[in-house]
């Protein structure tokens, strides 16, 4: 059941990413280029995400379940601390690299490209750096 | 942008906030693809079965109808360092576009929203200086 719910998600999401353009890094790109030939579709598309996705959320935390009952813990959504910005930094000046972000970055493992799985390649192996640090940190 | 591609734009937009709307209803999850993704390898083999799913649901519409790409990181050393780095970030970030963008943003998360900005900016800032920097 949760396997079907998630995959359903996943598939409406995977559809979005793909209508939208998104996959396509020069359209992301054309977006962060604010002084060249400025594409806004990114705007539009994140802009039609919350709208639709913020609902849900006013539900689920009013309640603190979810639709079928059971409790959800939503993520802390105040504390601000330096690893928050300057992860984010980082995951831009990448983002920026590449135009290329982790959803995109699965779906266009599709396209059978060499470049993309080497950026994905990437992309786990700095998650699994990270992990490990903070685990050897940690003990 | 022409008429078409703002239809589009904001048809998947829709699409993209349905979807982690149905995550969040259904399994009482977040659609953060770096969370979902960076948390397979550590969770225990239950809790990766919806993580698994959300993921292939992710990759088959590209997969079936064809993703249209017209650019690509310029070689291999780019496209590792683009990696390494949006992997290390989303880590110690908790977070990148859709967990932080999509989700936070629609939680009205003062966190996600900082986390947001930030990303956007350093982005906007590389790309100006790939695009128009000193050569």
């Amino acid at each position: 059941m949760k396997f079907l719910t998630a995959l359903l998600a996943g598939l409406l999401f995977g559809s979005g990413l793909l209508i939208s353009g998104m996959l396509d890094p020069a359209n992301v790109l054309g977006f962060l280029d604010f002084f060249g030939a400025w594409r806004p579709q990114l705007a539009l598309v994140l802009g039609g995400a919350v709208i639709v996705a913020a609902p849900a959320f006013l539900y689920v935390r009013s309640r603190g379940r979810n639709a079928l009952g059971e409790a959800v813990d939503l993520p802390d959504r105040r504390r601000i601390d330096l690893a928050l910005v300057g992860g984010a930094v980082v995951f831009g000046v990448g983002w920026g690299l590449a135009g290329i972000c982790p959803g995109p970055g699965i779906a266009l493992l599709s396209t059978g490209q060499p470049l993309v799985f080497a950026f994905m390649g990437a992309v786990v192996a700095g998650m699994a750096i990270v992990f490990l640090l903070r685990r050897a940190r940690a003990d | 942008m022409t008429s078409n591609e703002a239809w589009h734009a904001l048809a998947g937009g829709a699409l993209i906030g349905a979807g982690s709307a149905a995550l969040l209803l259904l399994n009482g999850r977040i659609a953060g693809v770096s969370g979902i993704l960076g948390n397979l390898v550590q969770a225990t083999f239950g809790e990766q079965a919806w993580r698994l799913a959300f993921l292939l649901g992710l990759f088959l519409p590209a997969l079936v109808f064809g993703a249209e790409v017209t650019l690509l990181p310029r070689n291999w050393a780019w496209a590792a360092v683009a990696g390494l780095l949006v992997g290390v970030g989303t880590q110690l970030g908790s977070g990148c576009t859709s967990g932080h963008g999509v989700c936070g943003l629609a939680n009205l998360s003062t966190r996600s929203l900082v986390a947001t900005l930030s990303f956007m900016a350093s982005a906007v800032v590389t790309v100006f200086v790939v695009n128009h920097g000193a050569p």
